[in-house]
């Protein structure tokens, strides 16, 4: 496991007193289904603090990733108001829900979604070229970042040249260059062994403990609930359970 | 200002050079099309080149055998209508004088005639010009004679049908102006070789004073053609003057028949190519659709993505453009010194086309080319491309998008 290295992000330093980042107030969400609606998540009622390590977790189809991309401002409630970092997600024009996620989310797939003709520095390089910093800074958060996944020595390889493991690190990378409030994680270990399924989880619980940045993962996968400070149980779209370990 | 041109070309580059990025990535694909885009901008550039090797052929060589700088006709010539002939010729009127003696105007006598050539008859029309004329590339030096030959240029489609050769003697016979028939024995002293056939075919080039002594149509004149120097360029004593745009535009509307169809050729070719980078952009969107949805969760608008994919359709085109440059350059410098050899028969249509036809190539027409090309692959790569803005992106990252 690297060690992670000791940096401050200005918007970190900001929030030094735990502050609720994420507000659902009533959420609904339904998805057209021939003449009528499927009901994804029901009557959602939630806060999520500064610096959680905290799953969503539930069966297939229990609305685990719907919430997070509503989380993630990728999907809008059907009803209800969903806050985060102070932004109503229904509100944003697609200009600034663009600008949410480039600042403050970072997003970890199941199936890594890296870039495939990138090399592995350019796609965690990505983030920063969107945000505009210059090549020095973006030099310098890129190898940060590759070296706390211990992934230096790849900035070269492409995506295909990785194995599963090296691939979920490139995206936790990626998610973390910008050092943003929050990482959206969804089924980050369903592709990987279970040795590979602790070292990234490792890795993203030490980040989270050092840069205090919010995690959310959607997940069934009981390896991933180990790791967990909380513990949302959703069922058929509501919550269930909501548990702090 | 400064700041928001400084963000908006970082922008840009960051498009730009994510799409170079992913072409490249594609592999073959990509070099399929360019290949193919390459393929159409050179034939294009070597197709067009030809035309206005054609037409630059066509007008100098009208200019110099045929209208010079213009020409001023006697009021009852038209020279469409062979009925005018007859009558079409008068004294020149004394204003012209003074351009007659600097030779920048000459005179043309035009009699209707026929020629004999082994017993068979041919109606011509016999041509009156001066010797000493500099304004035509006719070769009238050669009509020069002191003995009581009568010396005759003809071309050389003319020396094919009458089966002539230079010193071959033909007979004439034509009407005087009182409308006798007369016979003279003409000897050809040179045959030219033009590309007009218009001062060619059917015609015998006598010298001026000679014609008009045998018709007895003393300083008259059909007529005069004018050289730069002469600088009227207006009706004087009922001879109207007819100037270039009037006495090429037979041959404009050939030319411009000449470019609707290399226009139409030029489409066929660009839709063939096109119609590959709109294939590889429909099969990008369908394909790409993770991509396109991490592209927006890393922070990208749909709109963003949607400029990032038509950017990497045009860039097809930009490198089809920049790779036909490359190869391209050699081949048609090489096919402009090497030109197209054309079979005999199209050089006696008359066209004003040469035996090699060569390309000229101008810049204005390769850059049009190109315009257009960069323009409409904008449009064909923009087509499909905005499907993604309108995409529902966690549909696209879980590659649903229909």
């Amino acid at each position: 496991m690297q060690k992670v290295h000791d940096f401050k992000s200005s918007k970190t330093g900001k929030m030094t007193v735990k502050e609720k980042i994420v507000w659902l107030t009533d959420i609904v969400k339904q998805f057209p289904v021939g003449n009528g609606f499927f009901t994804a998540l029901n009557m959602i009622n939630l806060t999520i603090e500064q610096g959680e390590f905290m799953g969503l977790v539930g069966p297939s189809g229990s609305g685990k990733t719907t919430l997070l991309n509503i989380i993630g401002s990728l999907d809008t409630p059907t009803k209800g108001e969903a806050m985060v970092m102070g932004h109503s997600v229904s509100a944003l024009t697609a200009k600034e829900s663009a600008a949410l996620r480039n600042r403050n989310i970072g997003f970890i797939f199941q199936s890594y979604n890296l870039l495939p003709v990138h090399t592995v520095y350019e796609n965690v390089e990505f983030p920063l070229l969107l945000q505009k910093r210059s090549a020095g800074e973006r030099k310098k958060a890129v190898m940060d970042a590759l070296e706390w996944v211990g992934l230096t020595d790849k900035a070269k390889s492409r995506p295909a040249q990785l194995s599963g493991g090296e691939s979920q690190r490139v995206a936790i990378a990626r998610a973390m260059v910008k050092r943003p409030e929050i990482v959206l994680a969804d089924e980050p270990s369903a592709n990987l062994d279970a040795n590979n399924s602790h070292t990234i989880l490792k890795t993203m619980r030490q980040l989270n403990e050092e840069l205090k940045t919010t995690f959310i993962f959607a997940t069934h996968d009981e390896k991933v609930m180990q790791y967990l400070k909380r513990i949302i149980t959703l069922d058929d779209g509501s919550i269930s359970n909501d548990e702090t370990i | 200002m400064t700041r928001q041109f400084e963000l908006f070309k970082s922008g840009i580059m960051l498009l730009f050079k994510t799409a170079i990025k992913n072409i490249f990535g594609a592999g073959r694909r990509t070099w399929l099309n360019v290949a193919v885009l390459s393929f159409t901008f050179v034939l294009m550039t070597a197709f067009n080149g030809l035309i206005d090797g054609w037409i630059n052929d066509a007008l100098t060589g009208s200019r110099a055998w045929e209208t010079g700088a213009g020409q001023f006709w006697h009021p009852t010539y038209d020279r469409y209508d062979m009925f005018t002939l007859p009558d079409a010729h008068g004294k020149i009127p004394e204003d012209f004088a003074p351009y007659l003696a600097d030779k920048s105007v000459t005179p043309v006598l035009v009699i209707q005639a026929a020629v004999y050539e082994s017993g068979n008859m041919q109606n011509i029309l016999l041509k009156g010009i001066e010797h000493t004329q500099q304004i035509l590339s006719i070769p009238s030096n050669r009509l020069l004679s002191e003995d009581d030959l009568i010396p005759a240029v003809i071309g050389e489609r003319m020396a094919n049908t009458l089966h002539a050769s230079q010193g071959d003697h033909l007979l004439i016979r034509w009407r005087d102006k009182n409308g006798a028939f007369d016979v003279r024995e003409i000897t050809i002293a040179s045959i030219f070789s033009s590309s007009i056939a218009t001062v060619d075919e059917g015609q015998i080039w006598l010298p001026l004073t000679k014609l008009q002594e045998m018709t007895g149509m003393q300083n008259e004149a059909t007529y005069l053609v004018k050289s730069e120097k002469c600088t009227i360029t207006e009706d004087i004593k009922g001879w109207s003057y007819k100037d270039n745009d009037f006495l090429l535009q037979d041959l404009y509307t050939l030319m411009q028949s000449g470019r609707v169809e290399s226009f139409i050729i030029f489409a066929i070719l660009l839709t063939l190519a096109l119609l590959a980078v709109f294939d590889t952009q429909m099969l990008s969107v369908f394909r790409r659709q993770k991509e396109i949805g991490t592209y927006v969760s890393l922070g990208m608008t749909p709109r963003q993505v949607t400029r990032m994919f038509t950017l990497e359709g045009t860039s097809y085109s930009l490198l089809g453009i920049v790779t036909g440059a490359n190869w391209g350059f050699p081949f048609l410098y090489w096919f402009r010194k090497t030109g197209i050899v054309l079979p005999e028969s199209y050089t006696e249509i008359g066209l004003g086309v040469h035996e090699t036809m060569l390309p000229i190539y101008n810049p204005g027409t390769i850059m049009t080319s190109i315009v257009i090309i960069l323009l409409l692959s904008v449009l064909i790569s923009w087509i499909p491309s905005r499907k993604i803005s309108k995409s529902n992106m966690v549909e696209a990252l879980k590659g649903k998008i229909t």
